[in-house]
């Protein structure tokens, strides 16, 4: 048996189903088991474990210094971080909901993404930022926001979002590992989706920067990360009946941007659609789009299309479901590109 | 139907709540009605000679040290300079409160701070100068980066105390901020993390009387900045600004009190900015000659000396001494001011992540492309290097 198949072995013997959510908690206990300076803070995710429970039992188990309930400030709570990095610590900092992260924004995009670069590399900030963000969870107002974009803007951070098992393990492992500051969007509705997976031997854990072809096809690829992966691929397997053979590529990391991964696929296939339930309108589908646009042009057979979710504030639970891009859209984009019989 | 007509009104009693006592006692948390002072009164008399000298020179080289930095600005040799003429007295104590092991938060304001602590002054101007961000490792003298947006630097300070206690370390954070800066948010979760936690923290509110143009009565209608600390639970001292012995002795407590275990101390510093907000306003449009002159009265560099010669502890040459060490460091920083920053632009790329992104390095080969033919046609071969 070869090392690689014996560890598929292994994995498969002590796999279980677990949740996005618990592969979450167990990033962190192992985080701050191997290494004293990991701390986490927010609001609740003490006594409580968060209102997610991600962080259930982490201040049992390593103190209530170690796993802090913060007063009720946002920008206190990153500020403090800062200071925390500063003397050599290593901040994972819990954001209740997207929406209520923005007091903390300041704080954000002031210092912690620029501390780096404005101390000449001298003092580099090792702060995660976990977000549980996007909708299709029932959510009233302010509980649904797909932030993405605002932090993709600004230099200086990393941003992070897992839609598998495996993957919420290993990147906020290596969120946590890193040395630079990473916002690492947690796509709440798939918190609970499940995968066998093993605690005891967890897939290696990758650097952050990659992106992985989810589903491997010939006719156009679906470019797509978070929350909006599943849809993906259900929307691939629905399109075999009608006679395609769509790719799938899972981001992961929005920035740094694997555009080697993205730009190899659609040349191979020449097609393209970008999906994200965040706005269309200065969302990341238009900065990806122009990307592979600059890269594979002449490889192209249609324009990138994208499928967003509409210009208009995140909607109130019940009409949700008309916001967020489903199966039918993405058939209905791939569709379009039929692009040569139309025009 | 008013409530006394409904049937039965009159015997109800509401059930009394549950005893309910405040949780500390707000008033030995309440600053003085006064500021603070020492100089021109008794309690002058036991102070510690030494100190007072130390102090004396490091106010001579502050207040020449703005000038210096203010002149540079008329030379084009610094982009801005906001000055701190007047506010020596809290920049100097600030300073010199500190141990090594402890770290100062200045503003944009407190690069007089920065430098009383021993940063190098041309390092310190870098940000002011223009040619980089924060001249200097935070780490080697303890200074954080001047900061330029409102009140956040707090929280900082805030988060390395508290990361500093859970350590071990018995070491002491001493924020700086003004007091237009008191109004912003951060101002607020700062304090009340600090209290909270009980962090080794110092918070110096400057009130000079100004943010911009903006008079106090405009920013806050506390009784004082000073006050705002009970309502977090901690205790406010309010101090003659310009008084150096007042405002070391208050600074110090504070520390002290911080380093063993009691807490945040929030300091206001009553105080006047003399010099426009920066070189860059014009003072006139919100303020008369005759309140700057009646500050003028209160100078810190002259209260100090008034006491000093009163005392028979300083003469002509002890001044003398003091002016001449000054202007030579004034000579010192106009001299390495006068040199051209060399800069490389290739840096522009290299501190934004651990690990340059593939973007980054596209980016950067494209401007390396533009750089080599601008030398091409410039004929300069300074690999790009350059003002
Ligand atoms: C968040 C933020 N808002 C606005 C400014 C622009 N600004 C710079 S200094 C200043 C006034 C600050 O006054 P104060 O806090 O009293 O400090 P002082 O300048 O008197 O030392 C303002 C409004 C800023 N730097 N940061």
């Amino acid at each position: 048996m070869t090392t690689a198949a014996a560890t598929a072995t292994a994995r498969t013997a002590k796999a279980k189903p677990a949740t996005m959510a618990q592969a979450l908690g167990r990033a962190l206990r192992d985080s701050m088991a191997q290494d004293p300076s990991v701390h986490v803070l927010g609001e609740d995710v003490g006594t409580l474990g968060g209102v997610f429970r991600i962080t259930d039992g982490l201040a049992k188990e390593f103190g209530e210094d170690r796993c802090t309930d913060t007063p009720l400030a946002e920008a206190g709570i990153l500020g403090a971080a800062v200071g925390m990095a500063m003397y050599g610590l290593r901040p994972v900092v819990e954001m209740q909901f997207d929406a209520f992260a923005y007091p903390a924004f300041e704080q954000l995009i002031s210092h912690v993404a620029k501390m780096r670069n404005r101390t000449g590399g001298a003092m580099p900030l090792p702060i995660t930022v976990r977000v549980p963000y996007g909708g299709g969870i029932g959510g009233v107002e302010h509980h649904s926001d797909s932030s993405e974009a605002y932090y993709m803007a600004t230099p200086g951070l990393h941003v992070v979002t897992p839609a598998t098992v495996d993957d919420a393990y290993g990147l906020l492992r290596a969120s946590i590992a890193s040395d630079d500051p990473v916002v690492f969007l947690e796509p709440k509705r798939l918190y609970w989706s499940k995968a066998d997976w093993s605690p005891q031997a967890p897939a290696a854990v990758e650097p952050i920067g990659r992106a992985v072809v989810r589903r491997a096809g010939r006719s156009a690829t679906l470019i797509t990360y978070g929350p909006s992966l599943p849809v993906c691929m259900e929307a691939a397997e629905a399109a075999v009946a009608e006679g395609w053979d769509l790719e799938v590529v899972d981001l992961r990391s929005l920035v740094p941007f694997d555009d080697e991964t993205v730009a190899a696929s659609v040349r191979r296939t020449g097609r393209a659609v970008v999906v994200h339930e965040s706005t269309g309108f200065g969302g990341p589908g238009g900065e990806i789009a122009a990307r592979i646009t600059e890269r594979c042009f002449h490889h192209l057979e249609a324009p990138v299309l994208r499928v967003a979710g509409f210009d208009i504030p995140y909607p109130p639970p019940m009409q949700e479901r008309h916001h967020l891009p489903g199966v039918d859209r993405v058939l209905d984009a791939v569709a379009r590109l039929q692009w040569e019989a139309e025009h | 139907m008013t409530v006394q007509e409904l049937p039965g009104a009159a015997a109800y009693r509401p059930t009394p709540p549950p005893a309910w006592k405040p949780l500390t006692d707000p008033a030995p948390l309440l600053p003085d009605p006064e500021p603070y002072r020492v100089l021109g009164t008794d309690a002058a008399d036991g102070a510690d000679p030494e100190l007072l000298l130390r102090l004396y020179a490091e106010l001579v080289r502050g207040r020449r040290y703005n000038a210096q930095a203010t002149a540079l600005t008329k030379q084009g040799r610094l982009a801005v300079y906001p000055s701190s003429t007047g506010q020596e007295a809290c920049e100097i104590a600030a300073a010199l409160v500190l141990e090594e092991r402890d770290w100062l938060f200045p503003s944009y304001r407190d690069t007089l701070a920065a430098v009383a602590r021993g940063l190098d002054p041309v390092e310190a101007l870098t940000l002011l100068r223009g040619d980089r961000h924060t001249g200097y490792d935070p780490r080697e003298h303890r200074i954080a980066p001047l900061c330029t947006p409102l009140a956040t630097q707090l929280p900082h300070a805030v988060g390395l105390a508290h990361a500093a206690r859970l350590k071990g370390d018995d070491v002491v954070a001493l924020a700086m901020v003004g007091d237009g800066g008191t109004s912003e948010g951060d101002f607020h979760e700062a304090l009340n993390f600090a209290a909270v936690w009980k962090a080794p923290v110092v918070f110096l509110v400057q009130n000079n009387g100004f943010a911009i143009s903006v008079p106090l009565a405009k920013q806050t209608a506390a009784p004082s900045l000073a006050h705002k600390a009970v309502g977090y639970g901690m205790p406010g001292r309010l101090v003659d600004g310009n008084d150096a012995v007042a405002m070391h002795q208050v600074l110090s407590e504070a520390v002290e009190r911080a380093r063993s275990g009691g807490g945040p101390t929030l300091v206001e510093a009553i105080t006047y900015r003399m010099d426009a907000h920066t070189n860059a306003d014009d003072a006139t449009r919100y303020r008369g000659d005759s309140e700057v002159e009646t500050w003028r009265a209160h100078d810190p560099v002259q209260l100090l000396e008034r006491e000093l010669t009163g005392r028979g502890l300083l003469g002509e040459d002890g001044i003398e001494e003091a002016r001449s060490a000054a202007e030579r460091m004034a000579a010192g920083l106009r001299e390495r001011m006068n040199a051209d920053p060399v800069l490389d632009p290739m840096d522009l790329f290299n501190q934004v992540y651990a690990e340059q992104t593939t973007q980054l390095r596209e980016q950067e080969a494209r401007l390396r492309v533009e750089l080599d033919a601008e030398n091409e046609q410039h004929g300069t071969d300074d690999g790009g290097a350059g003002r």
